[in-house]
């Protein structure tokens, strides 16, 4: 009796046992091999994958060509290449022209100050990525006092030359030099004034002290004139330094500009700025940053007065800021339309004036919640920046193309290209990696 | 006694009195107009200046502003045009307009196959096999983080080291589809006012499908049952336009490409800068797209499935019906901004090009030297695509959107 009665699923089990014993051939059987369909896309996928990795592996490493022989004038011989063309790759064209993709036509000897530059970059951004950074330093009043006399200063200063150029070219006088004594004064001024600026705001927030210093470091590497380095001058910047500048000083500048453009277009008091602010946003984000780019390299010499002329690289600087700061500005507003009104009403109850209700209370909310959709506006506008080629600015990208006009190379784009992506990847992964950590991190903190 | 208890927002004693505006530092209202009238003089005084600059500039350059300049000859040669096009007789108006209608033709289709592409991604990153999931998590990190420049540069690459148009002829000599450095070419049909008619006749089919539609799902909200719609469908779609073209003769004739001297005559080109920008925006947006398709999914809590499980309903019936419905609420926001950046990033064409409507904008800008007005005419034909396609999708997304009470 007590055997019919037994359960039917152990005598089941008894009868038919699970064809896999193992974990990993458990494992196989559920993700692979779950269902005829699924076991022949797996096959088929398999084929494809292992035929196609083969075929790289043979073309990117077993018949590629590493280096050719060059003649007595220093011209490549590309004929091995040329031979092995279709069957192997030729990477003797990366050998041949890494120093020129990596650093364009900065001048061949002292090309180490970009490299440093580049490198410079990266601790900066990894610097940036510790959180254990992120909190503040000492803050006295005095400090602030100290620092906030000091911006003072120097804004005041920079803000009478500027006086001084807007009054010159309205008059109808083509750009003068101030007179000699006023401006020693006033040059004084401001190198003491962006001295003390800098040593002040390191003591107060060491991270954007970081900033301000490696930034001027760069600045001093790449244009010299200064402790003894040959000056450089914009037109001979390439490569790398270039994609990296243009995308590090792009969003730093345009992300604190972003914050005040979605506080204004969040603005219930003062209608006007918040009309100006959405026109503003609208009008970047309808257009491709490439007329923003036009605008600024054909338009641009136009809006200055005559005589002063604004050099290329600053003019694409401008136009990726203005673009960046319209689309941070959006990613920005999420953040503030996804704090609970709450807050603000807290802060209002507890009598905060409004930049401390903003600086203290709102943004450390809201820009936390945003810090993932940041970072993936970062990635797009350091992949955005190749789009100086157009305009016919020196980046890295443009240098890959400068490097296969080059006759004895040209039948050679794929290798460049491949490099060039490899480079880009490298950069973008990082910091994709990073964001999802970050968001990971974040979320766990929010979890009860 | 109600008066009471009436709700004391309605009480009008209790709402805070208008004040008068008090001309003090300590009036918030007074700040406010204060700073709004210093920050708007700021921009106006800036955007003066500019002004100011830009016409003294001009006046030195000897420069005519105006747009006059767009009915002039514009002797710009354009590759590949959709309507009739000649550099000699033809105006820049003309010419731009060409450009936009180009930008259309590859941002339209683009969006199209990007979606297909995208959304099977998605879905295959969410799928049960490993391989196919991996597979498609390698694509979207991949391709998400190469420029699309450089992609577009190297397709560009790619399709003119496809073989000539003779080596190409040699090949396929039995063929009908060319694909050669000089793009790809396939028979066309010899178009005739006939099929016009026969168009015409589809299309309504195609209305009368959709009120046919309508109709059984009315019969299906009153009865339960809902009569087949597929034979009707198929009838209304396929009767009516053969009908017609049987009728008016039945012209059918097919012109193949063929090989004169060392290029293809005859049939339809897709040009190698078109199929390379398509190609580059289609393969970078899809990589987005199924990012956002996966998310979408995902979220559609777990609980919906299980609940039309439990009623009993099919796989595929649960993911039309209960899932898609409301991951497509999820979907909509986003996929409409991936659809403003590929039609935006079209603009891109310039670099391998492709002429759109910033290279023709561009080459006129550069044969007039009237900068202000070519990007002007960029940027309007710019912003006016992108109004277009967020008042679209906004209705669709306001058409879809969960009601609640």
């Amino acid at each position: 009796m007590s055997t019919t009665l037994s359960n039917p699923s152990s005598t089941q089990a008894q009868s038919a046992p699970p064809p896999f014993t193992t974990r990993a051939g458990a494992w196989l059987k559920a993700n692979l091999f779950n269902s005829w369909l699924s076991t022949a896309t797996t096959l088929a996928l398999l084929y494809v994958i292992v035929r196609s990795l083969l075929a790289f592996v043979d073309w990117a490493f077993i018949h590629a060509v590493w280096s050719v022989p060059y003649s007595a004038q220093g011209i490549a011989d590309t004929t091995v290449c040329h031979n092995v063309k279709g069957d192997g790759a030729c990477w003797a064209i990366i050998a041949d022209k890494y120093r020129l993709i990596l650093f364009g036509r900065f001048p061949y000897d002292e090309q180490w100050r970009p490299a440093i530059v580049v490198f410079l970059f990266i601790g900066l951004y990894v610097c940036s990525a510790i959180r254990k950074f992120w909190g503040k330093g000492i803050a006295t009043k005095p400090i602030i006092l100290v620092a906030v006399m000091a911006a003072l200063a120097t804004l005041v200063d920079d803000a009478l030359f500027l006086l001084i150029d807007i009054v010159a070219s309205l008059v109808g006088r083509p750009y003068t030099q101030p007179p000699a004594v006023l401006s020693a004064v006033l040059g004084y001024i401001d190198l003491t004034g962006r001295y003390v600026f800098m040593v002040a705001t390191t003591i107060i927030w060491p991270m954007v002290g970081v900033w301000v210093i490696t930034l001027a470091a760069i600045g001093v590497l790449m244009s010299g004139g200064v402790f003894g380095l040959s000056a450089v001058p914009v037109d001979y910047w390439g490569g790398l330094p270039i994609t990296l500048i243009l995308a590090t000083f792009g969003i730093a500048i345009a992300f604190p500009l972003s914050i005040l453009i979605a506080l204004g277009r969040r603005s219930t008091k003062m209608p006007a700025v918040k009309m100006l602010c959405v026109l503003y946003v609208e009008l970047i984000r309808g257009v491709p940053l490439i007329s923003v780019l036009f605008m600024a390299s054909v338009m641009f010499p136009l809006f200055m007065p005559p005589g002063i002329n604004v050099d290329k690289l600053l003019r694409a600087q401008i136009a990726v800021i203005l673009f960046a700061a319209a689309y941070l500005a959006e990613v920005v507003r999420g953040g503030l339309q996804a704090l609970p009104k709450g807050q603000t009403e807290a802060a209002d109850a507890l009598g905060l004036a409004y930049w401390q209700k903003t600086g203290l209370i709102i943004l450390p909310q809201a820009l936390r919640l945003v810090i993932p959709p940041l970072v993936n506006t970062f990635i797009g506008f350091f992949k955005d920046t190749s789009l100086v080629l157009i305009i016919g600015l020196f980046d890295l990208l443009t240098m890959g193309k400068i490097a296969l006009s080059d006759p004895p190379w040209q039948a050679f784009s794929t290798e460049v290209y491949i490099t060039l992506a490899i480079i880009y990847i490298m950069f973008c992964y990082a910091m994709s990696r990073y964001s999802r950590g970050l968001e990971r991190e974040l979320n766990s903190t929010q979890q009860r | 006694m109600s008066d009471n208890t009436a709700d004391p927002r309605l009480i009008g004693a209790r709402v805070a009195p208008k004040r008068s505006l008090r001309f003090s530092w300590s009036d918030p209202l007074f700040r406010s107009i204060v700073w709004q009238i210093v920050i708007v003089g700021v921009v106006v005084s800036i955007a003066w200046y500019l002004i100011h600059n830009t016409n003294e500039n001009l006046t030195a350059r000897r420069i005519a502003t105006g747009f006059g300049f767009l009915d002039r000859v514009a002797g710009i040669p354009i590759g590949e045009s959709m309507i009739d096009y000649n550099p000699a007789e033809h105006s820049y108006g003309r010419a731009l307009l060409i450009g936009v209608l180009n930008t259309l033709k590859v941002a339209v289709i683009g969006v199209v196959l990007a979606t297909i592409l995208g959304t099977l991604i998605g879905i295959g990153r969410l799928s049960k096999n490993w391989l196919v999931a991996q597979l498609t998590a390698f694509y979207v990190e991949t391709i998400r983080d190469i420029p699309l420049l450089l992609q577009l540069l190297f397709w560009y690459t790619v399709l003119q080291g496809l073989p000539t148009a003779r080596q190409a002829w040699d090949r396929n000599v039995n063929g009908s589809v060319f694909l050669s450095n000089r793009g790809i070419k396939v028979p066309l049909l010899v178009w005739e006012p006939v099929h016009g008619w026969a168009l015409l006749a589809f299309t309504a089919g195609l209305f009368g499908t959709w009120l046919w539609s309508r109709r059984s799902r009315r019969i299906q909200a009153e009865t339960g049952a809902r009569p087949a719609t597929w034979p009707v469908a198929l009838g209304l779609l396929i009767v009516p336009p053969v009908v017609v073209w049987l009728a008016l003769g039945a012209p059918f004739q097919i012109d193949y490409p063929a090989l004169r001297g060392f290029n293809f005559q005859g049939g339809g080109t897709v040009s190698p800068e078109y199929f390379a920008l398509l190609l580059g925006l289609v393969i970078y947006t899809a990589g987005y797209i199924a990012e956002i398709v996966r998310s979408g999914i995902q979220a559609v809590p777990n609980g919906q499935w299980e609940a039309a499980r439990a009623l009993g309903l099919r796989h595929g019936a649960i993911l039309r019906q209960v899932v898609l419905p409301q991951a497509l609420r999820v979907v909509i926001p986003p996929m409409t901004s991936q659809y403003l950046n590929l039609t935006k990033n079209s603009s891109l064409a310039v670099a391998i090009g492709y002429q759109d409507i910033v290279s023709i904008a561009n080459t006129t800008l550069n044969q007039t030297g009237q900068a202000i007005e070519g990007i002007a005419v960029i940027m309007a034909v710019y912003l006016t695509i992108s109004l277009s396609i967020s008042l679209f999708m906004n209705w669709y997304n306001a058409h879809i959107a969960l009601v609640e009470r």
